[in-house]
């Protein structure tokens, strides 16, 4: 079979993949993407996507359950779960099609396949076992994204535990809910199942949930989780899960204690892992490290010519990550003037619970350990009128600036809409603003934006509402 | 009418200069006798002082801007009752002079034969706005760096934070895996590189080597430093001082070997003014002393010790260390036995000067010990040949063994 040659190869149809795709049909360049699933990946179709439709949901079912505080009547609250689910189904695919159009409107050649490294810049395609195609060009970008960690002992059976693919798509509300692990995956889906009704506990082996959130923001959403309802246990670990006839009994270990809880589903949100596996790379020079591809600032791999972006590549695990990294390779490949690797520390991230959790950059702690002489500003939702009116007075935004410079070194956030907020922040970032182009920009009133402006004037002991 | 302020000549071979800094900003009242800015050349910084009253009107050359050609006009400064808007009006009149002018040189000048190409001042440098974060903007003050100085690395050029980092370490950015760092050239360091490698390439070398054994030297030395008087009026005569000595006496007795090379003729130096070369933090700097023939050794010893100390502390005036008709490097202090200098252009020689040490020499046909310091004269073939160079050498090395003839010419102690 002779190769299509094409200027660029993507394998995987993710967030980091499709926009690759699209970024260098912008820039002249022929492509083609691969993908064996669905286009727009886990995001898109079982992870940010689906998720906040799920959570939308939730939070209206909760805003109308306290109807009363509004001064509204509302009567026989309650929810089908199976159109919650439907709906948060429909989104996915609605969107889907949507990249599915974006291909075409850019001429991307889609190919519907499992794409693998074939040598000399070759890629073979297979469909149900068998070879369909053989693709060739200079540079071939993996973007396979990841899949859910399995943890020894804890593995899942897609019934009694779940992936969050499971808990995507639950037939019924279970009464109770294990999650095991409390980053943003495994927090967010307690609070979507705990707004609907089920009992959650929340298991995490590190000291604080959200383990990468600042410590004070996490320990502020940990209090509200608990006055919710739920469970949380740091440092601690699940041993054992015993299945049982509809139910689960989990061992949970701490330092000192050891206790067994019963339950009706568990929900593994252990982490990831890459998913490395027949893409073609063993005997080629691309190197793996703890189930991820290791690249340099260029996404490049070790073997020339091909990169690897996005969950595939290492953390932060996030879509826009993938997607910024996606543009910084293929412009990179392009020549393109101004290319810059992408700073860590100017990738916002966001938790959809309630309440909401935002930030970018270093927390008072990393940047206390970077050696910064930290200014630190905070400003409580309580201080902002759009927040009292709202009846959402619960929330902190913090500001951590180097107190030398005037940089802004991070901010963290949790409260209501915190998510489209934090942008703010990540601009200021780019920008390189100090904290005087801070306080000389004018915040709206009455909005909930103007708590970061608070929090920055408080930084440097000129807050006015505090 | 406004008047210009003119790139100052610092001395009589300047052709170019970078603007360090401004002392004064635009807007500020200005009276005769102000220092206005901070002149930066090949090996000195000076100010510049001006002799008008008024308002410094505008900056024409930025802070940091290289290679302005002598007599380009830098500022415009109006006086009472005008304002900006004369400026564009204002034909150049040359009114700026160093705060320090240059003395009419007593003695003949060599004139350095490639002087480098006058650049002019970057365009950016007039009327531009620089695009710099905020960030960037701060630490740059709080550094004292000028934006104008430092290249933009971020969208459209904008300079970042990352860009005053490395402007301010000097240092381009350690990327990941890299195995050395860059430091960036000094104004000094290229001036060096320039005129060095230019020496060598074009200038035919050739090399005479001698050993002068300086056992009476150093006793003449001791009896010498021995009367020296405590507190005013103390001094500790080197080797060096004498070999400065040596060679000034040698060239008076070859002038030959006093000159320097042009495409149109051979100059030959009326005086000996003997170049030192002092090792800098910055590099290399060879102050001159005049006339070092007609100087005693305690004069000579004084003035090196105070040229050497200006000279590391970089507070040399240009005149200072330009010109001379032979260089002296002595290597010696550090123990190296020989090596061979590079000419210092438009000079035709160079005495290298090796340690004096303790070594096995020939008496007669028996073995004896002697202090033997080796030194080699490198010399440019075009303006001076073999003998000519053999016969300096050979006037030198007479100095240096039999050193109570040098108490015979010139002044004494």
């Amino acid at each position: 079979m002779t190769a299509t040659s094409f200027d660029l190869i993507v394998i995987g149809g993710g967030p980091g993949g499709y926009v690759a795709a699209i970024r260098a049909a912008q820039l002249g360049m022929k492509a083609a993407l691969i993908e064996s699933e669905h286009l727009g990946g886990v995001c898109l179709n079982w992870g940010c996507i689906p998720t906040k439709a799920l959570l939308h949901s939730a939070e209206a079912y909760y805003n109308i359950q306290h109807a009363d505080d509004l001064g509204l009547k509302a009567k026989d609250v309650g929810f089908d779960l199976k159109k919650i689910v439907e709906r948060s189904r429909s989104i996915s695919k609605c969107l889907n099609a949507g990249v599915g159009h974006l291909l075409k409107k850019n001429k991307v050649s889609l190919f519907d396949g499992r794409g693998r490294l074939a040598g000399n810049g070759k890629v073979g395609i297979e469909k149900d076992g068998k070879s369909i195609a053989g693709l060739k060009a200079p540079h071939i970008i993996l973007a396979t994204g990841a899949r859910p960690r399995s943890v020894p002992g804890l593995g899942p059976d897609g019934k009694l535990i779940w992936t969050y693919k499971e808990a995507l798509v639950p037939d019924a509300l279970p009464k109770s809910l294990l999650v095991i692990g409390s980053g943003a995956i495994g927090i967010e889906f307690a609070s979507f199942f705990h707004t609907l009704g089920a009992e959650v506990a929340v298991v995490e082996m590190l000291p604080q949930v959200l383990p990468f959130e600042d410590e004070e923001i996490s320990s502020r959403a940990r209090k509200a989780f608990e006055k919710q309802g739920m469970t949380i246990h740091t440092e601690s670990t699940v041993k054992s899960l015993k299945k049982g006839k509809g139910s689960v009994t989990a061992r949970i270990e701490a330092a000192a204690t050891s206790a067994d809880i019963a339950v009706e589903r568990v929900l593994v949100a252990a982490g990831i892992v890459g998913n490395v596996e027949n893409i073609g790379i063993e005997g080629t020079k691309v190197a793996v490290d703890k189930s991820h591809v290791v690249t340099d600032e260029w996404c490049r791999t070790g073997e020339p010519g091909v990169y690897a972006i996005g969950d595939l590549a290492g953390p932060p695990w996030l879509a826009h990550k993938a997607s910024h990294e996606a543009v910084v390779c293929i412009d990179k490949i392009a020549g393109a003037a101004d290319v810059h690797p992408l700073d860590a520390s100017l990738i916002p991230a966001c938790t959809y619970c309630r309440p909401q959790i935002a930030s970018v950059g270093l927390t008072e702690a990393a940047a206390k350990e970077n050696g910064f002489d930290v200014k630190v500003g905070r400003f409580p939702y309580l201080g902002n009128g759009k927040a009292v009116a709202m009846g959402e007075a619960e929330g902190l935004v913090k500001t951590v600036f180097d107190g030398a410079s005037g940089e802004l070194l991070g901010a963290h956030m949790i409260g209501a809409e915190v998510t489209e907020l934090v942008h703010g922040f990540a601009i200021a970032r780019t920008l390189e603003t100090t904290e005087a182009e801070l306080m000389r920009t004018v915040f709206p009133h009455p909005t909930l934006s103007e708590t970061m402006h608070e929090s920055v004037l408080d930084a440097f002991q000129r807050a006015i509402h505090i | 009418m406004p008047i210009n302020i003119l790139m100052p000549a610092l001395s009589p071979t300047m052709k170019e200069g970078k603007l360090a800094k401004w002392l004064k900003r635009e807007g500020d009242a200005v009276a005769s006798g102000d220092a206005v800015a901070e002149i930066e050349t090949d090996k000195a910084t000076m100010e510049v002082e001006i002799f008008d009253d008024g308002i410094l009107g505008k900056i024409l050359a930025a802070a940091g801007t290289e290679g302005i050609a002598v007599n380009t006009p830098i500022a415009v400064i109006l006086e009472e009752g005008e304002d900006a808007s004369a400026i564009d009006a204002a034909p150049p009149a040359p009114k700026a002079i160093p705060k320090a002018p240059p003395k009419p040189a007593p003695l003949p000048q060599p004139q350095t034969p490639a002087a480098p190409p006058s650049r002019q001042p970057k365009p950016t440098a007039k009327n531009s706005r620089v695009f710099a974060s905020p960030l960037a903007r701060r630490l740059a003050r709080q550094e004292g760096l000028e934006l104008t100085a430092i290249t933009g690395s971020g969208p459209r050029q904008r300079i970042v934070k990352r860009d005053v980092d490395e402007a301010r370490s000097g240092v381009a950015a350690a990327i990941p895996g890299q195995v050395y760092t860059e430091v960036l050239h000094t104004t000094m360091r290229k001036v060096i590189a320039k005129r060095l490698s230019e020496a060598k390439r074009t200038i035919p070398h050739f090399y005479l080597t001698s050993d002068c054994r300086v056992d009476k030297l150093l006793e003449m030395r001791e009896v010498i430093n021995a009367k020296a008087p405590e507190g005013k009026g103390a001094y500790k005569l080197s080797l060096n001082d004498f070999v400065v000595k040596a060679v000034a006496l040698a060239l008076k007795e070859v002038p030959e070997a006093n000159v320097s090379w042009n495409d149109d003729a051979v100059r030959l130096y009326n005086s000996a003014d003997i170049a030192i070369a002092v090792a800098t933090p910055g590099g290399l700097i060879t102050p001159v002393v005049h006339a070092a023939d007609t100087k005693g050794f305690v004069e000579i010893s004084r003035e090196i010790k105070d040229l050497a100390g200006r000279a590391r502390e970089g507070d040399l005036a240009p005149e200072e260390y330009q010109g001379g008709g032979f260089t002296v490097s002595n290597l010696g202090t550090y123990g190296i036995k020989a090596f061979s200098a590079i000419i210092n252009p438009p000079q035709s020689c160079i005495l290298a000067v090796g340690a004096a040490e303790r070594r096995p020499v020939a008496v007669g046909d028996a073995l004896g010990v002697a202090t033997v310091m080796t030194c080699t004269l490198s010399v440019d073939h075009r303006s001076v040949d073999g003998a000519v160079a053999a016969n300096f050498l050979v006037a030198y090395k007479g100095y240096i063994e039999e050193p109570l003839t040098m108490l015979l010419q010139g002044q004494n102690l």
